[in-house]
């Protein structure tokens, strides 16, 4: 037995001598500032009980060009869903003759921090509701309007342009309402389950490894404040369990409906990952 | 439920699985998990066949095969773009580790550096849950895929 460990130790110290070549990755170091105007907050201390010291946007792993394309209202693509956004929030849909405005009157102080507090306990549901399901539910209930289907287009826009509200207010779920705690319990239980062929969890990659590229993908702590984000590669607006479901699929596991249990209970648990950190939306993002 | 993902080596639920993988393998190859990894080394052949190294080669930067490079950086394959940096770089691999223990790397990662490791286990059924059923029941590589994997690793000598 001493015999193997010792066979171990020498294994491992010929293999840190590969490692110490590596390219070496990790955040950069800088700052975002919107507009030359309004500064994010991307590097903040965990809360207790966190696995890391401090929480980093995404926003750090990215390119320069993309980082800047973020600090640039009028370069950022997701701008755009942002104007959309607030279009159909002042666009009368359904049977009711209703708009969002026409309940939520004064949107600037209504929405301002709200994209920030959710996903949220909703009692009449009795589950965590993000903001896609909160809009579903007005449209049902108070505009007698179909509910959007997942990630239909005016879906992203008007849950985008709400986010954006919140920009550069600090995210935070909580926790004390209703049963939240049990479904942070049963995302951190997903966040630490390996699926798939690959046998890999969100753990694997984005607690163990962010900081290193794994294959030209700079792996961050996977934070979701900057959701919806602009994905360069899709030239399109990402839903949060768009993403999720993309990085599920990629363990080659079946990956769960959007809005499921599974899904609204990870939601809950990342959201926390990431406490303290400012709302991007809309991020940009390779 | 969850935390057991890849350690729940249940002999009962393997030997059903055993027997699925056994019937598809060919003739004269090891089936996945049948043949037990000793001390972190695995000495006996999956085919009988001889590994080819060019053939491994490519397995090794195939992105739907091996996709090694996903995790490590390897100068042989310096054309080809975007090396990942998770795992150690590969150069002189064969300088630190035996054929049977390269095999028993490649055949089940976690055998040999333990149940943590990031590295995918390439010819093993013991993964994580829900596998999509487009590779359920099925290896990552083929029998003679790790072989050649493993025939091109042999190559990586830098002394
Ligand atoms: C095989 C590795 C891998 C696994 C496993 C994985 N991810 Fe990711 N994830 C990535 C990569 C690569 C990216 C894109 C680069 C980045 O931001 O890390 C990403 C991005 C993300 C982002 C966006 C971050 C941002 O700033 O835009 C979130 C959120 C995320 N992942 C959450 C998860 C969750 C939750 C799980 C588990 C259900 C998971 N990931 C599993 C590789 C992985
Ligand atoms: C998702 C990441 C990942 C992939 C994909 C991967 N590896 Fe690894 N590999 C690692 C890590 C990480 C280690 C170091 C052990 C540890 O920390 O768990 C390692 C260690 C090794 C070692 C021993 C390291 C040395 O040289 O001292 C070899 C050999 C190896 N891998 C070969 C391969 C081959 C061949 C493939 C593809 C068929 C592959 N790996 C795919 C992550 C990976």
């Amino acid at each position: 037995m001493a015999n193997r460990t010792k066979r171990i130790a020498t294994m491992f110290a010929a293999m840190m001598v590969g490692t110490s070549a590596s390219l070496a990755g990790g955040p950069v170091d800088d700052k975002l500032v919107i507009d030359g105007e309004l500064e994010i907050n991307t590097r903040v201390p965990a809360p207790e009980g966190h696995p890391f010291d401090e929480l980093i946007s995404g926003w750090h792993y990215r390119t320069p060009e993309t980082r800047d394309l973020e600090a640039d209202s009028f370069q950022n693509p997701g701008m755009l869903y942002v104007e959309r956004g607030e279009e159909i929030w002042n666009t009368v849909d359904g049977a009711a003759g209703k708009s969002c405005a026409s309940c939520h009157e004064d949107a600037e102080t209504f929405l301002k921090g709200l994209g920030a507090s959710y996903p949220k306990w909703n009692e009449e549901a009795g589950k965590p509701f993000n903001i896609e399901l909160q809009i579903n539910q007005c449209r049902e209930q108070n505009m007698q309007a179909e509910p959007y289907k997942f990630d239909a287009d005016d879906q992203k826009a008007l849950t985008t342009y709400i986010k954006h509200q919140s920009l550069g207010m600090p995210m935070h779920v909580d926790l004390s309402e209703g049963e939240m705690q049990d479904w942070w319990e049963k995302g951190k239980e997903l966040y630490y389950t390996r699926t798939g062929q690959l046998n890999l969890a969100c753990a694997t990659c984005h607690e163990n490894y962010n900081g290193n590229y794994i294959r030209a993908d700079h792996l961050s702590q996977g934070n979701v404040n900057g959701f919806p984000t602009y994905r360069l590669k899709q030239s399109a607006m990402v839903s949060l369990h768009n993403r999720f479901r993309g990085c599920i699929r990629d363990t080659r596991a079946a990956f769960p409906p959007a809005f499921s249990d599974d899904l609204m209970a990870l939601e809950v648990y990342v959201t926390w990952r990431g406490t303290g950190l400012d709302i991007e939306t809309p991020a940009v993002r390779q | 439920m969850f935390k057991g993902a890849t350690q729940f080596s249940l002999p009962a639920a393997f030997a059903g699985l055993a027997i699925l993988a056994a019937s598809a393998a060919a003739a004269g190859t090891v089936a996945p998990d049948s043949v037990p990894i000793e001390d972190m080394e695995m000495s006996q052949s999956l085919t009988g066949v001889p590994g080819d190294p060019l053939a491994g080669r490519e397995a090794f930067a195939d992105r739907k095969k091996g996709n090694c490079l996903a995790c490590h950086a390897n100068a042989d394959l310096s054309a080809q773009l975007f090396h990942g940096e998770v795992g150690p770089v590969l150069d002189g691999a064969a300088d630190r580790w035996s054929e049977a223990q390269l095999r028993a790397i490649v055949v089940n990662s976690k055998d040999v550096f333990g149940e943590q490791t990031i590295m995918p286990g390439f010819y093993t059924l013991k993964v994580g849950i829900n596998v999509d059923e487009k590779f359920a029941g099925k290896t990552i590589l083929s029998a003679q895929e790790v072989e050649d994997v493993v025939a091109y690793l042999l190559t990586l000598k830098e002394n």
